[in-house]
């Protein structure tokens, strides 16, 4: 007679892939990477329970750079299709992946209403106040008064704040990270995955290209001065006053997830795909 | 953008073999309280392959940006962490092989003390720089181990400990007579005469 044995628990080391990451030295989201494979090893998750999708960026490279399945997908939609697919597989944990100019700009819409659906996802966003990728141009976190080449005196347009909106629009688990503290910030994504609903992390992730000055975060970040409350108006109080560098878990609701019942009946992919053909 | 091919770091080559490979328990969170020398050396051990995984992670990161001068030396010290891992492995923990919450141990402060932090990276950067990040690394192991040597209560950690004390000691003279062949850079080593950015 066979026994069924419980699967070990997978190392961290083992959640990355083979590819290496094309990131410039010195980028955060290296560090993003370890802690979110030490996130999935601490939760003792597997591979191929998990799926990680994103949408355009430096930061959206990263399904490629894990062993999970991996969804790259268009500007802005990564929780679109992050949605969608943990509305159809409700078994699979499902981390999205973004940046600010993909996640709060392009992708600005979807961030409002994943917040409102609450869908049982994690959400990242590896916050650098920049467009990376296309070479430096002023993101939705960008300070008003940031002079480059691209924006000569700065763009002088208010900050959006991720966080306090994430709140607003119904998110269920509200946290701020530092890359700089991969450990910290694998503990903090793993309180993410386990709370359910929407999880939102705003990871700070310097990029050392074209805002350098972000090497200096590591000397501005603090622990949060007070523990993380279940009452959106404190929370909402307490970021809109933060100067963006407390760093914890801000805000853990009760809101129970969006899941609708999955249709038994759904045709199958191919008849879908049959009745589209034109 | 990317490159396609599929590569394995230097250090996944060289770990440790299968036989020897960590096994994993669930213990508690929290800082790592090592009570018995085996647990003390598994801490030891773990710290050791956090930093070599680091360095061959900035190995990966320069060679990528054709600073191969510096992505080899990374890769040495990574080489030569994993040694002292796999050394740790075959003649202290041979007989019982470390065991380690999911995750990995725990550190108080956020990393192992001999791991680099993430971000000290420059594209530009010369030997000099990569020796000075470990010099670092070797003098916060050092200490690390000096502290736990007069804190540990048992005297067989304590004695372990003033080991791993004593060989990180060494590493850091070893580096720092690295160092003093090396020149040191210009002090426009940062300058790029075609920088990242996009001409006006």
């Amino acid at each position: 007679m066979s026994t069924i044995v419980a699967p070990a628990p997978i190392a961290a080391q083992a959640f990355k892939s083979d590819y290496k990451p094309i990131w410039c030295p010195g980028c955060g989201d290296y560090a993003v990477l370890s802690s979110i494979s030490k996130a999935f090893a601490m939760l003792e998750l597997r591979p191929e329970n998990i799926a990680v999708v994103s949408g355009i960026g430096c930061s959206s490279r990263i399904p490629a750079y894990t062993n999970c399945y991996g969804f790259h997908g268009v500007h802005g939609r990564a929780l679109a299709a992050g949605t969608g697919l943990k509305i159809a597989r409700p078994d699979l944990t499902v981390m999205v992946a973004s940046g600010d100019g993909d996640g709060y700009s392009i992708g600005g819409n979807h961030f409002l209403h994943a917040c409102r659906r609450n869908v049982d996802l994690t959400y990242l966003v590896m916050d650098n106040h920049v467009y990376g990728m296309t070479k430096g141009q002023p993101s939705p976190t960008t300070e008003p008064d940031w002079d480059s080449k691209l924006s000569p005196g700065g763009t002088g347009l208010r900050t959006f704040h991720p966080l306090v909106i994430a709140l607003a629009a119904g998110a269920n688990f509200v946290a701020r990270a530092f890359s700089g503290n991969p450990n910290g910030t694998a503990e903090i994504i793993a309180d993410a995955i386990r709370t359910p609903g929407f999880s939102f992390v705003e990871i700070l992730s310097p990029c050392v290209t074209f805002r350098p000055e972000q090497r200096d975060w590591k000397n501005q970040v603090r622990p949060a001065p007070v523990a993380p409350t279940d009452d959106p108006a404190r929370a909402a109080r307490r970021i809109m006053t933060d100067d963006g560098f407390n760093i914890g878990v801000l805000y853990k609701g009760g809101r129970k997830p969006y899941q609708p019942a999955i249709n038994k009946g759904a045709k199958h992919s191919a008849d879908l795909e049959a009745e589209f053909t034109i | 953008m990317s490159t396609g091919k599929r590569r394995k770091t230097s250090v996944r080559k060289g770990r440790a073999p299968r036989a020897a490979r960590v096994q994993y328990r669930k213990k508690a969170a929290g800082k790592p309280k090592p009570a018995s020398r085996s647990d003390f050396l598994a801490s030891a051990w773990s710290m050791e392959v956090e930093a070599a995984e680091r360095y061959a992670t900035f190995a990966d990161a320069m060679d990528e940006h054709n600073n191969r001068e510096v992505a080899e030396l990374f890769r040495k010290l990574a080489r030569i962490e994993q040694l002292h891992a796999d050394q740790l492995l075959e003649e202290d923990l041979s007989r019982r092989p470390p065991i380690l919450p999911p995750g990995g141990v725990r550190w108080e402060g956020g990393e192992g003390p001999e791991t680099a932090a993430p971000g000290e990276l420059h594209y530009r950067m010369q030997p000099y720089h990569a020796l000075q990040i470990a010099l670092a690394c070797e003098k916060r192991a050092n200490k690390f181990f000096a502290d736990f040597a007069s804190s540990a209560t048992d005297a067989r950690v304590r004695k372990a400990a003033r080991e791993m004390a004593a060989e990180e000691a060494e590493h850091a003279r070893l580096i720092e007579d690295w160092l003093k062949r090396i020149p040191p850079p210009d002090e426009d080593w940062q300058h790029d005469p075609d920088p990242p950015v996009v001409a006006d």
